[in-house]
């Protein structure tokens, strides 16, 4: 069924507690659970949800995302009318090609936002990866008259030291928000937004220009901190896995999750399915000594050696005597034979040459950058 | 648009040696080697010979080879000028009829190549296994001004009596065809792979399809109809893996030719890939207890038991104290707790219940119908085999035997 809203999707997170991981590529282009980047989970839930027009705001860093998603075709957003529209930063007379902030990124794809003829825009960030649909959330943000719904789920009280865009929603009985809160100290609420919106497309227009006007450029901080009384917000609770990757030992920790069955069958829904640009990799080839326990294989390894605990990404090849624990290994990474790897994070083409022995430890893994070679 | 070459794929075949593996598909829409179809290696052959048009004449059972197809995206065949195009029999005015032979389909599509007015089409057939530059069989063609170039694979001179055999001189011109000769004169096997000149093979179709004594068929008539005729007819020394997978031993044999140390179908090739409809699955799960050793194993599958020296094909499950030895399991089969597989081919959708045997020695009294599987034990699509069940080698499980197709799945 097609949906009367758009996508809009903004990637210019940035993280400084992704470390390594983020160096290279935006947010939304991190590598997760095997063979997908962090963008394709809610991309795939508006494509699941029926949504036929998806712009994907793009701010620095996003040849890796441009490369990931092409002409958005794997996600079947490859339209004759309508589909995915890459919306990077460009320069014109009242727009400096820089964004300060969300209300700038959208604020020079207006244009975009106006030519679509759904009613509603659904707003995400890129970093939070969930596979839900929206159109029970479409439909309650239109029976309850909100002005805006925002999705959230259910956090620990406690935050932690690399805390990074967390909004927390004060609701009352309602469930409509009274109050939010930016990264706060000691939270009052343990509701956390999971990073989508919904509102009328013509509010969001209005939104972002009044903002502009006053020369405030961050949605967040200054439009619905701000705007709580006078606008009607409500909340959307979402009670699925919710994997936000907020710093590294996130990272390393949400990818070691999918080991659970509960988390695979929620996130990897056969009836939402996750796309991804397809690489045509072979199937993944066990040698005869090879001993895998525990873990995530995706298409195209080479496996000689022993694998516990561990996500293995696509093209990986490990050889005899190699021992992997606890890791997270990304495509085309390669260990050589007798390696002893212990949590650690191999970006995209690390090479480990014979013997390497590497130690990270369990809240502090050890990451190699893409391309290193050890 | 003209193009310089055009390939045709003959797709048609029932392929009634597979048994029950084709009972619902074509041939070519068979699952071969984790991941494929054999219909994806002579389409990716094309593809990765730069050959961007592609017509796949279907008859037997069109439907899962033309979904499988959709617009040929997946093997970038989506074209602006030409793709790959499914070419189903058709009714005419006053002769409508099925392909009497491989000659007489292309001769009932010859106004789909003449579109692209071709000097040379490429005949293919859609149940080898192998990876070639047709490319390069093209330049042979040329270089040689052959009118038509058959490629040939040298066999064991005392199998050449199974095949169709070319005798050439010393420049690779054929003097004469033999099919499966009892006194083969050379080792030169047909591989079912032809080049002619389309205006040339055009004449020479519409005198066969005149003759009402032919049986329209490339290698019984119009190849030797060439010959006879003193044309240049050439044949084209291919080296390399390629296996007919005709049969449930052949077709098992290849699948097991992946496995092989060093493989002798190597299918990790960057420089070649072999494409693919993908399934759309997460990486496979490998469980706490579970052993996986000489296997291909692909996306969504779970692999909790154990699993030695046989191929996945996606989103199959191995419950805990489930082992699969020297066996090719097609896609979404399911293997209960405690079920052990040997030397068998698990069909699509399958299910072998709690602690059945698949593929157990013959037992005092068992009496199995192995005409087409010799020691290989075959369970068809979609079939449900009840716990604690016993096949004995080379039984192929049917809905009669199985105690009723899985219709819950």
């Amino acid at each position: 069924m097609t949906s009367n809203a758009f996508g809009l999707i903004y990637t210019g997170e940035t993280n400084p507690y992704l470390r390594d991981l983020a160096l290279s590529r935006s947010v939304a282009a991190v590598p997760f659970g095997g063979r997908y980047r962090c963008i394709d989970f809610i991309l795939s839930d508006l494509v699941n949800t029926g949504v036929t027009s998806v712009g994907l705001i793009a701010q620095k860093n996003y040849h890796s995302l441009m490369d990931h998603l092409g002409s958005g075709k794997e996600w079947d957003l490859h339209r004759k009318r309508e589909g995915l529209f890459m919306l990077p930063p460009f320069m014109t007379k009242e727009n400096t090609g820089l964004y300060r902030g969300s209300v700038d990124a959208i604020r020079s794809c207006l244009g975009y936002v106006r030519r679509n003829p759904q009613q509603y825009v659904i707003l995400t960030g890129s970093h939070t990866i969930f596979n839900m649909t929206f159109n029970d959330m479409i439909a309650r943000h239109i029976s309850t008259r909100a002005n805006i719904t925002m999705l959230y789920n259910e956090v620990e009280p406690t935050v932690s030291e690399e805390q990074n865009l967390d909004l927390r929603l004060i609701l009352d009985a309602n469930e409509r928000v009274t109050e939010m809160e930016l990264n706060p100290f000691t939270p009052r609420s343990t509701h956390r937004s999971c990073d989508v919106m919904i509102m009328d497309k013509l509010l969001l227009e209005y939104l972002v220009e009044e903002a502009y006007s006053r020369g405030d450029y961050d949605l967040t901080r200054d439009i619905l901190l701000k705007k709580c009384a006078t606008l009607k917000i409500m909340g959307y609770r979402y009670d699925g896995y919710v994997a936000r990757l907020d710093s590294v030992n996130d990272f390393f920790n949400h990818n070691l999750a999918l080991l659970k069955s509960e988390v695979r069958s929620d996130l990897f829904n056969p009836q939402h399915p996750i796309y991804t640009k397809v690489k045509d990799e072979v199937s993944a080839k066990y040698g005869e000594n090879a001993v895998v326990r525990n873990s995530m294989l995706a298409d195209g390894c080479q496996i000689e050696g022993t694998i516990e605990n561990s996500i293995v990404f696509r093209g990986v090849s490990v050889k005899k005597g190699a021992v992997i624990k606890d890791s997270i290994l990304m495509q085309a990474v390669s260990v050589g034979e007798n390696c002893h790897l212990d949590h650690v994070i191999l970006d995209k083409g690390v090479v480990v040459r014979d013997g390497r022995v590497l130690t990270g430890y369990d809240g502090f893994p050890i990451i190699l950058k893409k391309g290193t070679t050890i | 648009m003209k193009k310089q070459i055009v390939a045709m794929l003959l797709a048609g075949g029932q392929g009634s040696r597979l048994g029950v593996l084709t009972s619902s598909m074509a041939k070519p829409a068979v699952p071969f080697g984790g991941k494929y179809r054999i219909i994806d290696f002579p389409l990716s052959n094309c593809v990765n010979s730069d050959i961007d048009t592609v017509g796949v004449l279907t008859q037997y059972r069109p439907l899962a080879l033309n979904s499988y197809i959709g617009t040929g995206q997946h093997w970038d065949l989506d074209r602006v000028h030409g793709g790959v195009f499914v070419l189903p029999p058709y009714q005419t005015g006053k002769d409508g009829r099925w392909y009497t032979g491989t000659a007489n389909a292309i001769y009932q599509n010859r106004e789909f190549v003449d579109q692209y007015s071709p000097d040379y089409v490429l005949i293919l057939s859609g149940d080898h296994i192998y990876k070639m530059d047709y490319g390069a069989m093209l330049r042979f063609h040329m270089e040689k001004n052959a009118v038509a170039t058959i490629a040939v694979l040298p066999v064991p001179m005392e199998e050449a009596h199974r095949f169709g055999i070319m005798n050439t001189d010393e420049d690779d011109r054929v003097v004469s065809f033999e099919e499966k000769p009892k006194q083969p004169k050379s080792n030169k096997a047909s591989m079912g792979i032809y080049i002619f000149n389309w205006g040339a093979l055009k004449d020479c179709m519409r005198e066969d399809d005149a003759n009402p004594d032919s049986s329209n068929d490339f290698g019984n008539d119009i190849i030797p109809a060439m010959i006879a005729a003193g044309r240049p007819v050439y044949a084209y020394p291919f080296s390399g893996y390629w296996k007919d997978v005709g049969t449930i031993q052949s077709l098992w044999d290849a699948n097991m030719d992946i496995l092989s140390m060093p493989p002798k179908l190597v299918l990790n090739d960057p420089q070649w890939r072999i494409y693919s409809r993908n399934p759309i699955m997460p990486p496979h799960y490998v469980g706490e207890h579970a052993s996986i050793t000489q296997s291909l194993v692909t996306e969504g599958c779970r692999v909790e038991g154990k699993v030695h020296h046989s191929v996945l094909f996606s989103n199959v499950l191995v419950e805990p104290d489930a082992e699969i030895y020297d066996s090719v399991i097609f896609p979404g089969a399911v293997v209960r707790r405690g079920a052990k597989v040997y030397q068998a081919i698990v069909g699509e959708n399958s299910e072998i219940g709690t602690a059945a045997v698949i593929g157990g020695p013959l037992r005092l009294g068992d009496a199995v119908d192995n005409a087409l599987t010799g020691t290989i034990t075959l369970v068809g699509n979609d079939i449900s085999i009840r716990p604690d069940a016993y096949l004995p080698q080379g039984t192929v499980a049917t809905e009669n035997e199985a105690g009723g197709r899985c219709y819950d799945k």
